[in-house]
Formats: C-alpha cells, structure tokens, sequence
C-alpha cells in the first residue's frame, strides 16, 4: 500500500489543531472544489484534499492515522502488526490477515468506518443497510450520443468481509445509453451501485455524460446547427443542397434570396428527447465568396453592379438621420 | 461470463420520485430536505400533499445540494443560496451554448 501524506496534502504540521486543518481544508476547497474551480485537475486535487480531511477531521481516524508511522509520500507500506486489532471494532482480526497490496489508504479508512459501522450501535449493526452509490464519467462520441449507446463500465467496488477486512473488487456493468443524451447530463443506472447489506437495496450508479464536439454540428439543449456555406448566386437564385444530417443526409431547398444569418429549419431533425420527441436541425446560411475571380468572372461582376440598383447599406441613411 | 445490460435512465420531468427516495438517493437527512423545501431549492409536486413527491429531476438537485452541504461544510439555508447560483449559471451556460451554437 502506498502512503499518503494527509498532512502535507492540506499543507498542515502534523501537531496542527482542528481549527487550523479545517481552515487549510475550507481554503483548499474553495480553491480546488469541481463547482468552483475551472483548474485542470482540480476534480483529483479536491478528492486528495477530502481524503485527507475525512480522516484527519475525525479524532479517532486521526489517531489511527498518525499510528500508521511516517513515510514518504508514495513509498510502500504496511500498517504496523497491531494496528486493526487496536483501532477496528471486534478486533479486526481482517486487517491483519488482508493483503494491502490491493487497496489504498483511503480504502483502508473506509474499512474502519465500516467495520465500526458493522460492531457498533447494537441492534443497527442488524438493520438493512443500502448500498453506497457510485459515480462514473461516460465519454461518448456525438453519433454514440444522437443513436444512442451501449458502454462497458469497468469500475473498482469496495467490498467487506464479515471479519471487517476490506478489498477491492473489480464491478463491471454493460449499461444502454439512451439516444438524445447532451454533453454534461447526468443519468442513473438503478441497483448498479453498492451491494446493500442485510437486505438493503443495492445503491445506484450516476453516470456524467461528457460528449466529443462534433466538426459540423454544435449542440444547443435538443436543437442542432450546422454552418450552411452557400454562394452568392445560390443564395440570389435558390438551390437545392445535400445536407449532412447525423441521420443521413437531405435534400434541402434553398429559397430564392436567402439571406446569410439565415436559419432554414430542419423540422425533428435534432435530438431525440425521449417523450419530448426530436428537437430540430437548423442550417446557419453563410454566404462565401470565391476567393480567385478570373477577368472573364469579374467582367461579369461588373455587369451586374453596373445594372442592379440594390443597396445592401440603405438602411444607413434612414437609420443615421434618427 | 456474459453481464446483462441495464438501461441507464434520464431524470427528466415526467419520471417521479417519492420522499423516501430523494432522501435515501441524495444522502441528505430528512429535516435537511425539509428545510431546502421551505427554502424553495426542492419542489415538490404538489407542496400541500400530505407526502411529498418530487419529478426525478429534483434528485440531481438534491444530490448536488448533499455534495455542497459535505464538502463546504454548509447549512442548509446556506446551500440553497450556493444551489440558486448555481442555477443561475446553469442557465446562463446554456444560454451562452445556444448562442454559440447559432453563431458558429
């Protein structure tokens, strides 16, 4: 097992009271906390910083803490010979015979509290209890998120034995992800969590759905856009287009006099949003110009400037003169 | 060994979940989700029923609310004041996505 220096992680001495490591803990997680801080590992600093409040905030944790021994940050260890019988409810005969290799500090606290849960409180030792809930990131490309997914899930789950030893366990779940799902929405998976304990429900999995941007579309809640480029004699005359669309492609008609900024809608062409039904696809009309015009083409420009009287600015004058 | 495959839901407006759940699912006390009712950061359905049900969306809120509550140490009053903010800049991200997304 590696260790971990808690006090370090808070940027505490190891005599410093519980004032000063909630104050170094409120700092820290005001500056590291995934709610607050745009920081790129701050999600993993934060978890450091908790680890190590959660135990150093508790006496007891504390005092089994501090009788692990001091090491350096990372080097391997194991907990002195009577270390669980002194500090795991019921003399923790399994932390003596468990291997550490297989856990980390924070799995060995979480034995503690366990166990401790387990002897203590008389007849609640007995009650069911549920099973905790786990978290997980599910990254998915745009086309996994608009048809919708299956994803393997290989998670490490915490598990007791009776004797109050701790391992862990690798927990591997298939879950479908339904079609339609956005960058940053979360979902559940029922009983796909914790196992419960003496008949309690097996807790939850929470799944964060983090979604690959795509190169032509951008999401907007259920609704799409896609750039539509068109030239300037498209957009003058009215074209037909195929458009790319995440569930194949379409004919678009292009009116007459399109506009560029325009919006031409793609009725239920969006994301699927379960009952909600499909949000739209909307195609942004841009105009391009050729960025090589031979004397022939330019002639031809002329002729038109020469006889068209349209004036893309007039509204400068009448808005000016307010 | 072949491990059968579970659908992952949505929390949407439409799914209902009961008192016991949003309780049990959230990891906040009973009197805990009392208060942020009163504060307006939970809704129930119907606030005059005799028990609460809420639309499977109020979990993520409630869970959000548990996370704020451990990890900063806060009281209730004082996370669903963190919980309105938040909202606000929910709302405003998206509103920022939108006019990316038109914009291009």
């Amino acid at each position: 097992m590696k260790y971990k220096d808690y006090y370090g992680i808070l940027g505490v001495k190891r005599e410093a009271s519980g004032d000063e490591i909630k104050t170094a803990y409120r700092k820290l997680a005001r500056k590291f906390h995934p709610d607050v801080s745009k920081e790129k590992d701050a999600e993993e600093k934060f978890k450091e910083v908790s680890e190590a409040y959660e135990t150093l905030k508790d006496a007891e944790k504390r005092a089994a803490y501090d009788q692990l021994g001091t090491y350096r940050e990372g080097q391997e260890f194991r907990p002195p010979p009577d270390w669980g019988q002194q500090y795991a409810p019921g003399g923790g005969s399994g932390f003596n015979s468990r291997a550490f290799e297989d856990i980390d500090l924070s799995d060995l606290f979480a034995g503690l509290a366990g166990a401790r849960g387990r002897a203590g409180g008389g007849p609640r030792a007995n009650r069911p209890m549920p099973g905790s809930d786990y978290e997980a990131v599910v990254r998915i490309s745009f086309d996994q998120a608009f048809h919708g997914t299956e994803v393997d899930l290989e998670l490490s789950a915490l598990e007791w034995d009776p004797d109050g030893g701790v391992r862990r366990v690798p927990h591997r779940v298939r879950t479908r992800i339904p079609r339609g799902v956005t960058n940053g929405e979360k979902l559940r998976v029922p009983g796909k969590g914790g196992k419960g304990a003496n008949g309690g429900p097996d807790g939850d999995l929470y799944l964060d759905i983090e979604v690959a941007d795509h190169p032509l579309y951008r999401v907007s809640g259920s609704d799409l856009y896609i750039d539509l480029p068109l030239a300037p004699w498209e957009a003058v005359l009215g074209t037909s287009v195929e458009l790319p669309t995440p569930a194949g492609t379409v004919t678009l008609k292009v009116p007459a006099g399109t506009r560029a900024g325009q919006q031409l809608r793609l009725s239920g062409r969006g994301m699927m949003r379960g009952a909600a039904g499909a949000g739209h696809l909307y195609a942004l009309v841009r105009i391009e110009v050729p960025s090589v015009v031979d004397d022939a083409q330019k002639d031809l420009y002329r002729q038109l400037a020469d006889s068209s009287n349209f004036d893309a600015r007039a509204h400068f004058v009448k808005e000016a003169s307010r | 060994m072949i491990t059968p495959i579970q659908d992952a839901v949505r929390f949407d407006t439409v799914t209902e979940v009961t008192w016991t759940q949003l309780v049990t699912a959230s990891g906040l006390t009973e009197d805990e989700v009392t208060e942020l009712v009163q504060y307006g950061a939970l809704v129930p359905r119907d606030p005059s029923a005799p028990t609460w049900t809420f639309e499977s969306r109020w979990l993520v809120v409630a869970r959000h609310a548990s996370r704020l509550r451990h990890d900063f140490e806060l009281d209730p009053h004082a996370v669903s004041v963190v919980l309105s903010f938040a909202e606000r800049i929910e709302s405003l991200e998206a509103e920022l996505r939108a006019l990316r997304a038109q914009l291009g």
